[in-house]
């Protein structure tokens, strides 16, 4: 983060674009300050701490000559350690799956049930202020709210069982409680995938499928070979931060569901609760894995999808066609 | 990267026939009816759970479990419930009003500034700069908020509004910059040169032209970002443990009911409509706006 702030240095060949550089630079400088002060503050600083937190163990222990220790005690890694083996590391992984099960299936629905709609918003001719106005709906409910709705509309006696003739424990725990969280959380976000895409789509003129159509490309077609590769570089990007907004699952199944349900508890559940125990060691421990999941998957996803994260490309002219994208990556910039 | 496609593809538009553009407006209509049905569905799929939660807060209490689609008779007994002191949840309200919109502030202060550097000077380590702005965006609130919690015990800020509003900015300043980036690059370069012929610096060109025009951008922001603060939970939920001093979000999920053990689900649905009822009316008027500002940092328009 330093070297932002750091004034640019590099000799421009051209006399007049090097002072001009070197001006705009220090303006720059000024005028980012503030913003990496303040994630340096709350993102450079907890990640720092949770590393050191993470290496220390709480609460009531033996040392080597048999004396009860009170307070923190370092222990290396053995909170990372812990991970391996025992019913800690049982419940670890549990929450590794589940974070991982919550990811994947919700962002394919997702991914799924947005193109799908996009595609139908983009056909429509009439009434447009009024989709756009019920697409937002779900967007603008605060997460909890749609989980104690959720909650609600799962309940034994409440308005899913009626209409499915079941009686169906939602809440309680197993599967059902995993789809009762995949159907909360899809029906949230997948609208907002449905707006990323659609504003992909908009930007594809008709006549591109009139000729399409001409060329006797089927709907099928036309969808696989135009449609996707041009909305690609948007659904990307928005696939990535849905990914991300997954994988720290929080709220959704603590409120649905509840606390201590081995089903749907995520890593962030676990790391939180183990905080509430004033277990800090393990809970940053957790926190500090999670986080490292999160570098792993951003970093497979800019480097081998070439997602376009920065925006960059897209402001810039269009390029001759034919050449091909250059893989714009945050890479070096991942690790805050 | 698409409009280069769309560019090539046009090409090839140039010599359609004019009889087999008609051939392909003949199948229209089946393909609208198809559409209208699709487009009812969507509405209902985004509409019906949100329609279950205004419908079960109207009804009376003791008509909770009525799985009737109108409430008969309608009944405002749940919104007068909310307000009950037990349930602290007109404080609740205010901290989340002065937490979000403090967040707000503060983030659009700060954030309008870097989105500037971002989109308009040129300077070594933009990409970097604005790659680490991204990256924060994607860290997961619990690795911050495990750590702090340790920290604002240590010094004494649990249970202040400093513990709940500088934590929020994690996720809310990388929001801002980022919107706000996607909108400052949509502004015509032009703007600022002829400020700076006229002799302003590059800061009054910013001061006196880019912020005017760019203040519907920094609006549709300002509402992305409160609702984003707005709907936070796990810092509030973290950082208090007294009733007068947590969010709303966080109070409704404390309601209790009259004997302790049953849940008060009337009440409870009266206060997510209670909170967000605000948010869908900022929705309705900005639609177009939000929308927009949603999609900036994905597509160019």
């Amino acid at each position: 983060m330093a070297v932002v702030e750091a004034p640019p240095q590099t000799p421009v060949p051209k006399k007049t674009k090097e002072v001009d550089t070197r001006k705009q630079g220090a303006l720059a400088t000024k005028l980012l300050t503030p913003t990496m002060a303040v994630l340096l503050l709350v993102i450079g600083y907890p990640i720092l701490a949770a590393i050191y937190q993470s290496l220390f163990s709480q609460g009531q222990g033996v040392d080597a000559d048999g004396f009860v220790v009170q307070g923190d005690t370092f222990v290396g890694v053995d909170n990372y350690a812990a991970i391996f083996s025992g019913d800690a590391g049982a419940r670890f992984w549990n929450a590794f799956y589940n974070t991982t099960f919550f990811t994947v299936v919700c962002v394919v629905i997702e991914v799924v049930l947005g193109m799908a709609m996009a595609l139908i918003m983009n056909k429509a001719f009439k009434g447009k202020g009024l989709i756009r106005a019920s697409i937002l709906v779900p967007w603008a409910i605060p997460t909890v709210v749609s989980a104690l709705l959720w909650k609600w509309i799962f309940d034994a006696n409440g308005v899913a069982n009626s209409i499915l003739g079941q009686q169906i424990l939602w809440a309680t725990d197993g599967f059902q409680a995993k789809l009762a969280v995949i159907i909360a959380d899809t029906w949230k976000t997948a609208p907002f995938i449905a707006l990323l895409v659609l504003a992909g789509l908009q930007v594809i003129p008709a006549e591109v499928y009139e000729a399409a159509k001409i060329d006797g490309a089927n709907a099928w077609r036309q969808f696989w070979s135009m449609t996707l590769p041009l909305v690609k570089p948007a659904l990307l990007v928005a696939v990535l931060f849905r990914l991300l907004d997954n994988l720290r699952m929080f709220d959704l199944p603590f409120v649905l569901i509840g606390a201590q349900k081995p089903s749907v508890e995520t890593i962030s559940i676990l790391a939180f609760l183990e905080n509430t125990n004033s277990r800090y060691g393990p809970a940053a421990a957790y926190a500090f894995v999670l986080f490292l999941y999160v570098v792993l998957v951003s970093y497979a996803f800019v480097k081998l999808l070439g997602a376009d994260v920065i925006g960059d490309n897209r402001a810039k002219t269009p390029k001759p066609a034919g050449r091909r994208r250059g893989l714009r990556t945050v890479a070096k910039g991942d690790q805050p | 990267m698409s409009s280069s496609t769309i560019d090539t593809t046009k090409g090839t538009t140039g010599g359609t026939p004019a009889t087999e553009v008609e051939v392909v407006q003949a199948k229209k209509p089946y393909g609208m009816w198809a559409a209208y049905v699709g487009i009812a569905l969507i509405i209902i799929y985004c509409l019906a759970p949100f329609y279950w939660m205004l419908v079960t807060s109207l009804r009376q209490p003791s008509d909770t479990f009525s799985i009737a689609p109108i409430p008969a008779p309608v009944s405002f007994q749940n919104f007068i419930d909310v307000f009950d002191a037990k349930n602290n949840f007109a404080i609740a309200l205010f901290n989340s009003v002065v937490v979000a919109g403090v967040v707000t502030v503060l983030t659009l202060l700060i954030g309008t500034i870097a989105a500037y550097a971002l989109a308009r000077l040129d300077f070594r380590f933009k990409n970097a700069a604005l790659g680490i702005i991204i990256a924060c965006s994607m860290f997961p609130g619990i690795a911050m908020v495990i750590p702090l919690f340790k920290l604002f015990t240590d010094i004494g800020w649990i249970n202040t509004y400093q513990a709940l509003i500088l934590p929020a900015m994690s996720f809310a300043l990388p929001l801002a910059v980022w919107n706000l980036t996607a909108f400052f690059r949509q502004m015509p370069a032009e703007l600022e040169e002829a400020a700076m012929i006229d002799g302003c610096t590059q800061g009054q060109a910013f001061r006196k032209v880019i912020i005017p025009i760019a203040a519907p951008g920094v609006f549709t922001t300002a509402i992305i970002v409160f609702v984003a603060a707005w709907n936070e939970y796990i810092i509030a939920l973290t950082m208090t443990n007294k009733a007068s001093i947590r969010t709303a979000t966080v109070a409704v999920t404390f309601f209790t009911g009259t004997t302790g053990r049953d849940i008060p689900t009337g009440t409870i649905m009266a206060a997510g409509m209670i909170l967000t009822i605000p948010l869908i009316i900022m929705v309705l008027i900005f639609q177009r706006r939000i929308v927009s500002g949603l999609t900036a940092g994905g597509v160019k328009s």
